[in-house]
């Protein structure tokens, strides 16, 4: 069976400022990747180049086995049709650092919009549904409520619950306890290994050392738009062996 | 004498704003004044004035003006819409045609644009649906049948109304943000389905308050179609003041109907504010019901 995720020498440029100077990476089904690096490493641009929010310049990206916004015949890139990338979307979730609910809709009908209008769901089906991821991240209570009603925290679970809803095969995190006050984090980060304890695919783009030790299968360490560093905790984040690597543990720690 | 202030309440002495009391005294006086000119004048009929205010005629051309604004407002903004999304796309063709269209129908007046469309009928006499360059018709008719007054006057202000509103409505869409539009591309939603679900009802916010302004300003601009002789509110009180020469006193009817138009017509937009401000002043309520219950449990 192929990988979750392959990523074959990916480059990116805004401009000149080339982002995305080739990277390799694969993620295996079920397994759950951090990626580490300084700010401007590249390692969110990365994230988003998986769900096609960028678009990659170089390089090839599959995911589960398909090209991510292309098709490939006769030897040529052609690009994809939106509704043809929109679908591959639909079966990646993404969580953001900012979290970007939708302020006019309550928690649930967060939830269920898609589920209903992409996924073509009953409302019922997909109530119920939500009502369960609600609880699932704890805020079985604030089905009613409206995003600007909740904490940072409590926001963040619910964009995971809205991601989960659309049954995805694989989640992307981006910075997503980075927003939040340091006394919220834990809550969203026990979300989050319950998630992985699961069996979802993830790749988590933070700055939580502790949560990747802990929860991560393999840790990537990205600087300047290349893989500097990647393997198990103990070896990337313990025990580091590149020269900036271990300046950004020593500087994170 | 040392006293714990921490517990006391302040009642404090209000200040005094006595210019506040001479400056209304003085308007009070001003106001009355011309009130009493008014009412005292011989040269203004009040007869007059209360025979016309509820003549049917009139009535029934205030309705046609609230008729003609309703609908020539719905046009508009539909047309708004369609041109504001033009514009933001990414197709080169679309934007330049929003951009022309805009630039055309604001840059232009709007009595031109009506008298315009009153006289269409001298460049084109007759409108026929058909397929060109073949002799297929199927429908054809003199111009002048088609587009009465009425309708060339409402073509003529829905489509400057687009103009106005279209950027309005551009506003509104850029004021959503980007990760709005973000959070509906990773679901997996089209870009149609996230403007309809996700974008427009948040922009709606900023739209509603100066559509409301558009509103008013379309019901008085329905009186410039006196022009193109649509019998609306001020073409019908000018045409009975050139008969009894009572000019002065059919402009106080119709001013009178048209405050009384405008002020019903804006009771809508609190509503509609309400309905789109849905969840955004949720924090406010919150607080303050937070702060309530830390009172009471203090």
């Amino acid at each position: 069976m192929s990988h979750m995720i392959e990523a074959v020498a990916v480059k990116k440029h805004f401009g000149s400022n080339q982002v995305l100077k080739g990277i390799d990476l694969t993620v295996d089904r079920g397994e759950v990747l951090c990626l580490l690096g300084p700010s401007g490493s590249g390692k969110s641009t990365f994230l988003r180049c998986i769900n096609h929010l960028e678009i990659i310049n170089g390089g090839r990206l599959f995911v589960d086995g398909e090209l991510m916004g292309f098709v490939e015949h006769g030897g040529k890139l052609h690009e994809m049709k939106p509704s043809a990338i929109a679908k591959q979307r639909a079966d990646i979730g993404m969580v953001f650092q900012r979290f970007n609910l939708f302020p006019h809709l309550t928690a649930l009908e967060n939830i269920i919009e898609a589920p209903i209008g992409v996924r073509g769901v009953s409302k019922a089906e997909a109530t119920s549904k939500a009502l369960d991821l609600l609880a699932q991240v704890g805020l079985a209570d604030k089905a009613d409520h409206f995003p600007a009603q909740l904490s940072g925290g409590q926001q963040q679970r619910v964009a995971i619950a809205r991601a989960l809803a659309m049954e995805p095969k694989l989640m992307l995190f981006d910075e997503p306890t980075s927003a939040l006050d340091p006394e919220l984090v834990g809550d969203v980060l026990d979300v989050m290994r319950k998630l992985a304890q699961s069996g979802m695919t993830m790749i988590v783009v933070t700055h939580e050392i502790g949560f990747a030790r802990e929860v991560a299968d393999r840790v990537v360490f990205m600087d300047g738009g290349v893989v500097v560093e990647s393997g198990t905790p103990a070896q990337v984040i313990d025990n580091p062996q590149n020269e900036r690597t271990k300046a950004f543990i020593n500087s994170v720690l | 004498m040392s006293k714990d202030h921490q517990n006391d309440e302040i009642v404090a002495v209000r200040l005094k704003h006595p210019w506040r009391w001479v400056s209304a005294a003085i308007l009070m006086l001003l106001g009355g004044l011309f009130v009493y000119s008014l009412i005292s004048s011989p040269n203004i009929n009040h007869e007059i004035i209360a025979k016309f205010l509820f003549n049917s005629k009139v009535i029934d051309a205030a309705v046609l003006t609230v008729i003609l604004t309703i609908v020539s407002m719905f046009i508009g903004t539909v047309l708004a819409i369609a041109l504001a999304v033009m514009r933001l796309s990414t197709n080169p063709i679309l934007k330049s045609v929003s951009v022309l269209y805009v630039g055309f129908f604001r840059g232009t007046p709007l009595l031109l644009q009506i008298v315009f469309w009153g006289y269409l009928g001298i460049i084109y006499p007759t409108i026929t649906v058909g397929i060109p360059f073949t002799d297929i018709v199927f429908f054809s008719e003199k111009t002048s049948l088609v587009l009465t007054s009425i309708i060339a006057g409402v073509i003529a202000l829905s489509l400057n109304e687009g103009a106005y509103a279209a950027e309005i409505v551009r506003a509104g869409i850029l004021s959503v943000d980007g990760g709005q539009t973000e959070a509906g591309k990773s679901l997996g939603m089209s870009s149609g389905y996230t403007l309809r679900r996700i974008v427009l009802p948040q922009a709606m916010r900023v739209i509603i308050p100066p559509m409301g302004n558009e509103f008013i300003s379309m019901l008085k601009s329905t009186s410039l179609l006196q022009v193109v002789s649509v019998m609306e509110l001020y073409a019908r009180t000018s045409q009975i003041s050139s008969q009894n020469l009572a000019q002065v006193e059919l402009l106080v009817v119709a001013g009178f109907w048209y405050l009384v138009m405008t002020t019903v017509l804006s009771w809508p937009q609190s509503y509609l504010e309400k309905k789109y401000g849905r969840g955004f002043y949720a924090t406010t309520t919150q607080r303050r019901w937070l702060g309530r219950i830390g009172k009471a449990s203090a």
